[in-house]
């Protein structure tokens, strides 16, 4: 193999660190892979096992797109659910297909060794430099940090923006810029600059607007395309979007002691991957009196449908409404848009009775 | 004081551990009866939508339970250290039982399997003593005991199956959870059937656990979770001496989604039948598919000794 072309699937905005990663660190070239589409969902659905979580369709079908890019090298990663062995099913079904390809599955590492780590990343580029990666590390991490701090604005505001399509165009345009990146100092000032012009940005915001948190499952949540944009859908309606899940929150800070007291009146152990999570922050929403949540997952998600009795139990303690979404390969635009409808008109009403 | 013990999920894997502490410990307890409607109904009930039938199941036997007894015996396991973690259901029953029935006064026993976090077995058994007021010494000589009766049952389930393995009849493997091959909604019909076709079912699961978990690497290397490398073993183990694999899992389950599809596809010396059991089809359906694939195997083995 005479260059590696390496690629990993699509979540969010993360390949924009995770390329910095792969072309400075690691010194292999870095294909990011096409946005999740239609065509990404069929292509995965097509030569996936039927009753498999969505997630792993999506991400298989993202690595034959950046196969079909040129990648030689493929990426997946370890977790504690299912994904734990997404790895070795998905490097059996590219085989089985005839891909020559390597794949490096995270899958085989073991935090309390973290030699094997080196071992995975020496597969990706045998004559890496661990100075290298030490050095573009710090960048990329604070990268993420950056990108989900911004994320997290656009989402409690977008939805009051005074000109249509400020808070998209902006979000774009640091991206792009974000791309270009390769210095720490460079990286602060992109991210000062941004942030004031996203703060620039004019609102129509009501003294006290409708809020709605939304929390599940790690993949559905963070990837727009799976969750049928929900966000933007809520947004539009004129409402504070609030999700605390993503990877700076999630992997960087994982906050475990704090959550499990939290919510020790709930759950007395953890629950198995982001069950925690979820209902931890819907118990904050509820106490900060949200007017609603939505639980979003992809269908079959096991912790998650674990998480739900506890949810409904929240709701009905807290009198906080909760929607449940649950994402498959079939799902409809219009079903989610009626039951979404559905939803606001019922926040809304509820919040009219507080105000009377 | 009474303790019940629903009839489902880890109760085929632990009934002679669990029952042989109590007994030793002279402590009365009530296992649900088999699964049956009512039970299935109100599992179905009391249970979200989407989880996997098992766990359905589950909830059933927890609801027949309550108001019978005192404390019910919820199993909480999150790993075995070293040899894999479980389906992470097991990591959330305790919380889903104690959400799902927690206006109906339920007490449940203490009772949490974490190896990587040193909750061995033995320190399980001596923490559910304390929970109940028995001293230490006690529940370790109950537990020792327990331990004893259950590799003496299983040992026999062993080489009683062994001796199946020899006969010269048509063998088929199941491959399914021991939660679900024992269950009267989900696996009995299927290994009665085998039966009555004159067939011999070899399950998967009775096979020697170290053995199975050593050889499971030669099938699947990154598979974390123990109950499916035991039952992927069995297969490296017992494929040379059966005719054919039934794979059966029940509607929804996580790990055989994806474990599955690892063993179609790399098992090919041998005829396979993937079964899902949604518990609500009647049983004609079923049939017919083993019968069809009963007729493979005959003619897969007529085909063998014509040319010989």
């Amino acid at each position: 193999m005479s260059r590696y072309k390496v690629s990993f699937p699509h979540l969010g905005n993360y390949y924009i660190p995770l390329e910095i990663l792969f072309t400075e660190g690691l010194e292999v070239d870095y294909i990011i892979p096409p946005s999740v589409t239609k065509r990404t969902l069929e292509l995965g659905t097509r030569y996936s096992p039927d009753a498999v979580c969505a997630p792993f369709k999506y991400t298989l079908g993202n690595f034959i797109e950046t196969l079909e890019l040129g990648a030689n090298t493929l990426v997946q990663a370890g977790g504690v659910c299912r994904l734990g062995y997404y790895g070795e099913l998905d490097e059996q079904i590219l085989r089985d297909l005839g891909y020559d390809v390597k794949f490096v599955n995270f899958a085989k590492t073991r935090i309390s060794k973290p030699s094997t780590f080196y071992d995975k990343f020496k597969e990706i580029n045998p004559n890496l430099s661990l100075n290298r990666i030490a050095k573009i590390l710090p960048l990329v991490l604070k990268m993420v940090e950056y990108i989900d701090e911004i994320e997290d604005y656009v989402r409690k505001n977008i939805g009051f923006e005074v000109e249509k399509g400020s808070f998209d165009s902006l979000h774009e345009e640091f991206l792009e810029s974000l791309e270009k990146v390769r210095t720490k100092p460079e990286l602060n000032n992109t991210y000062q600059k941004y942030l004031n012009l996203f703060k620039g940005i004019k609102l129509k915001k009501p003294k006290r607007p409708l809020m709605v948190g939304i929390v599940g499952e790690y993949y559905t949540i963070m990837e727009p395309f799976s969750n049928h944009y929900i966000e933007k859908e809520l947004a539009q309606k004129g409402i504070v979007v609030d999700r605390w899940m993503n990877v700076s929150n999630s992997l960087l800070h994982r906050p475990v002691k704090k959550v499990r007291e939290h919510i020790k009146n709930y759950a007395k152990y953890d629950m198995g991957a982001t069950s925690m999570y979820t209902i931890d922050k819907t118990l904050e929403f509820a106490k900060k009196k949200y007017d609603g949540v939505i639980h979003v997952k992809s269908s079959g998600c096991t912790p998650e449908i674990d998480a739900m009795p506890v949810l409904q139990n929240i709701s009905s303690d807290h009198k906080i409404p909760i929607l449940y979404f649950s994402f498959d390969t079939q799902t409809s635009d219009t079903g989610i848009q009626t039951r979404l409808e559905a939803f606001y008109d019922m926040i809304i009403m509820r919040k009219e009775k507080d105000n009377e | 004081m009474k303790i019940g013990i629903p009839r489902a999920l880890l109760y085929y894997k632990y009934h002679y551990l669990w029952e042989t502490f109590f007994d030793e410990l002279g402590i009365d307890y009530i296992v649900s009866p088999e699964t049956n409607k009512e039970i299935f109904n109100r599992g179905m009930e009391n249970a979200i939508d989407e989880a996997c039938l098992s766990s359905k199941i589950y909830l059933g036997h927890v609801d027949y339970l309550i108001g019978k007894c005192d404390y019910i015996l919820v199993p909480r396991v999150s790993n075995y250290g070293d040899q894999g973690t479980v389906c992470t259901k097991f990591q959330a029953i305790y919380d889903i039982v104690s959400n799902t029935f927690r206006d109906r006064g339920i007490k449940i026993l203490y009772y949490n399997i974490d190896y990587r976090n040193s909750d061995t077995e033995m320190k399980a058994f001596i923490k559910m003593g304390k929970y109940l007021g028995i001293r230490r010494v006690k529940s370790i000589r109950a537990f020792t005991i327990a331990k004893q009766a259950e590799k003496t049952a299983m040992i026999m389930d062993e080489k009683h199956q062994e001796q199946l393995l020899n006969l010269d009849k048509i063998k088929i493997l199941i491959i399914a959870h021991h939660y679900n091959i024992y269950d009267k909604y989900i696996g009995k019909p299927i290994v009665d059937y085998l039966r009555d076709m004159g067939t011999i079912p070899i399950i998967g699961d009775i096979a020697n656990k170290k053995e199975a978990l050593e050889k499971s690497a030669e099938i699947s290397e990154t598979l974390p979770w123990v109950y499916n490398k035991e039952l992927i073993g069995s297969i490296a183990m017992y494929r040379e001496k059966v005719d054919g694999i039934i794979l059966m899992s029940s509607f929804n389950c996580g790990p055989d989604s994806l474990v599955n599809e690892i063993i179609l596809r790399r098992v090919k010396d041998k005829p396979i039948l993937n079964l899902i059991i949604d518990g609500q089809e009647g049983s004609a359906g079923i049939e017919t598919r083993l019968e069809s694939f009963l007729d493979i195997i005959q003619f897969k083995k007529d085909d063998y000794y014509v040319k010989i």
